[in-house]
């Protein structure tokens, strides 16, 4: 069975956020590279599966240029077999989901996982639009996946409770939180492995762009805080009612 | 403004001298340290206990002998990984790192360097993995920074030697499946044997008692007419040279292993004089904390610089054991100036357990002393630019 793992190369969660170009582009001034945590769960869950016993190849893919292939090592260092990098700064989720599309069409893989959302651009977009382009089901947002006998079992959350879902393949599914434990950290022996895995760079098929980024704006700097003194009950009133006027 | 607060000191791009796997295999062992590590080390650290159950996870991430070959199933990377390997267990405890210090450095190198086909299959495997345990005996009750002098000898009995003497201070010998044995022949020619627990009068009593280093196990090694079978000796080595070049490879990886735990001391010690606020301001505002701040980064870097150099000689296999001596030497006495000079930043705070710095502190008083004290290295470097040996 062959997988196909989407790894978002997205900043550290701890990386101070800055725009430039007219607050259109995302300064990438100092800023450290991870795997997206969605994508990490995603590809964590499917070598577990591997692990216990399944004959699966696992393909992570990654729309972007060279700078991100520090990521799809670490894909590969985890323990994907292999990994594709279609070569071309990505745009929007339209563009992505059509390449990736693409690459499943030609690959002869039986599905496809993505994060449920990039945590940069929180689009959340490309599953759907991947599984539109191919016209096969999409599973948003599983917490819970395994491989059954001829389908695949997932589980959702849904307002109040769970949805237990199964889909025959191929399908498209998106990992949300709890689709594995915790993402695998990459061994020492895994990371000199992945030296001999193949990361193959493929050109882009032509896609025209359907949105642009016009402005970015950054949420508003928080107040200093205030600290009044216990027994100062009136002039925490007064605070409240002139100041942060809320009563 | 430099942002050394969080994540990885690198005041002087040192990062750029790194390959991307270098980077991956550091954010690695970060990560495992943040998860399996920093959780419970002080607790381990009040109750002298030690995190045993570690040690297998050491294998599985790879940790125990970086650099011995893929062969025998550890991950063959080079002294740079190595290194980096170790500046991130030391960043969790110094007890983590000694262990994979010892396991890596004075178990499985002299086995790969100096044991027969047989014994690097029987035991290079099962140490890479973390399911044996290794520990290494030079020093003795008597003979410490002058091994030369050891007592502890064996003798040919035809079909196996008969082994007595003791060693002390020994990383985890009350806990180790085998210990490489530095001993005298009869003709008073150091060898290394390999002694496997369980041979009738081997013992490995615990020393109890430490204020440094107490998530590590100590002990001695006590051999009284033990039968060593003889396919047990390292064939392919004698003298003190054995021993010594163990020593290299264990001092190179300390040079780093004191970069972790300066670097933990020095960001607790920058993140807290930012918040702690006195006469209204944070205490980062004054002349004498910065002070203190901009002497450690800067003692700090040159640390980094001189470990990072180390390790492209090494990967040439040109480093020579005066140049390892300095940067242990150098780099441990650094650490252990940062923890004092980061611990007065934190004022009383800096004493509690809610921060690093007081175990960080207490480790590196036994760090700054095994594997050479801080005196004995100073020598080494006093006679490679004089000629003289001034410890004889």
């Amino acid at each position: 069975m062959k997988a196909l793992i989407c790894i978002g190369h997205v900043p550290d969660t701890t990386s101070k956020i800055r725009f430039t170009d007219n607050d259109t582009k995302f300064d990438t001034t100092d800023i450290q590279y991870i795997i997206g945590p969605y994508e990490e769960l995603g590809l964590t869950r499917l070598l577990d599966i591997k692990d216990a016993g399944t004959d699966l190849h696992i393909t992570a893919i990654n729309v972007g240029l060279k700078e991100t292939e520090a990521t799809l090592r670490k894909a590969l260092a985890m323990g994907a077999d292999e990994a594709v990098r279609i070569d071309i700064d990505p745009t929007d989720a339209f563009f992505v989901a059509k390449q990736i599309a693409e690459v499943f069409k030609n690959g002869e893989y039986d599905f496809i996982v993505t994060g449920k959302e990039s945590i940069d651009y929180n689009g959340g977009q490309v599953d759907g639009m991947i599984a539109e382009f191919l016209n096969i089901p999409s599973v948003t947002g599983a917490t819970k996946f395994d491989l059954l006998e001829g389908k695949a079992g997932f589980e959702r959350e849904i307002d109040g409770g769970k949805e237990v879902v199964e889909s025959v393949f191929p399908f498209v599914t998106s990992a949300g939180k709890d689709f594995a434990k915790e993402p695998r950290i990459p061994g020492m022996r895994g990371i000199m492995a992945a030296r001999r895995k193949k990361l193959e760079v493929i050109t882009p098929v032509e896609q025209n762009l359907k949105t642009e980024v016009s402005k970015h704006y950054l949420p508003a700097a928080k107040p200093a805080c205030k600290m009044v003194s216990p027994d100062n009950v009136e002039e925490l009133v007064r605070l409240l009612h002139e100041e942060a006027k809320i009563i | 403004m430099k942002n050394i607060e969080n994540g990885f000191i690198d005041y002087f791009n040192i990062d750029e001298l790194l390959t991307e796997e270098h980077l991956l295999i550091r954010k690695s062992v970060r990560d495992w340290v943040n998860i399996n590590v920093l959780p419970d080390i002080d607790k381990y650290n009040h109750e002298h206990e030690s995190p045993v159950h570690l040690i297998k996870k050491l294998g599985d991430i790879g940790a125990l002998g970086p650099f011995i070959s893929e062969k025998y199933g550890a991950p063959g990377m080079d002294y740079i990984s190595y290194g980096l390997i170790m500046q991130e267990l030391e960043r969790g405890d110094t007890a983590i790192r000694s262990t994979a210090s010892v396991q890596s450095s004075l178990v499985m190198y002299p086995i790969q360097a100096f044991g027969s086909e047989t014994q690097k299959q029987k035991f290079l495997p099962k140490l890479a993995k973390g399911e044996i345990v290794g520990a290494f005996g030079l020093t003795e009750p008597n003979h410490g920074s002058d091994p030369g002098s050891m007592e502890t000898k064996f003798v040919d009995k035809g079909d196996h030697y008969l082994l007595n003497g003791a060693k002390m201070w020994i990383t985890n010998s009350p806990i180790a499946d085998i210990a490489i044995v530095w001993a005298k022949n009869e003709e008073g020619v150091v060898k290394g044997l390999i002694v496997e627990k369980g041979l009738e009068g081997f013992t490995a009593p615990e020393t109890k008692n430490k204020w440094s280093l107490r998530a590590s196990i100590t002990g001695e090694l006590v051999f009284d007419n033990v039968k060593v079978p003889k396919e047990n000796l390292l064939p392919n080595v004698k003298g003190l040279k054995g021993p010594m070049m163990c020593l290299n490879s264990a001092r190179y990886g300390i040079a780093w292993g004191a970069l972790g735990a300066a670097a933990d001391c020095l960001q607790t010690a920058v993140k807290y004089s930012m918040e702690r606020k006195q006469f209204n301001v944070p205490i980062a505002s004054f002349q004498l904390t910065q002070k203190k701040i901009a002497e450690m980064l800067t003692e700090l870097t040159s640390a980094q610089l001189m470990a990072w150099r180390l390790g492209k000689l090494m990967n040439d296999n040109k480093a020579t054991p005066s140049q390892i001596s300095m940067a242990k030497r150098n780099n441990v006495f650094m650490a252990l100036k940062i923890a004092r000079e980061s611990r007065q930043i934190l004022g009383a705070m800096g004493i509690s357990g809610d921060y690093p710095i007081m175990r960080h502190m207490m480790n590196l008083e036994s760090v700054i002393t095994y594997e050479g004290t801080h005196d004995i290295h100073l020598l080494i470097t006093g006679f490679d630019v004089t000629g003289i040996p001034a410890f004889k």
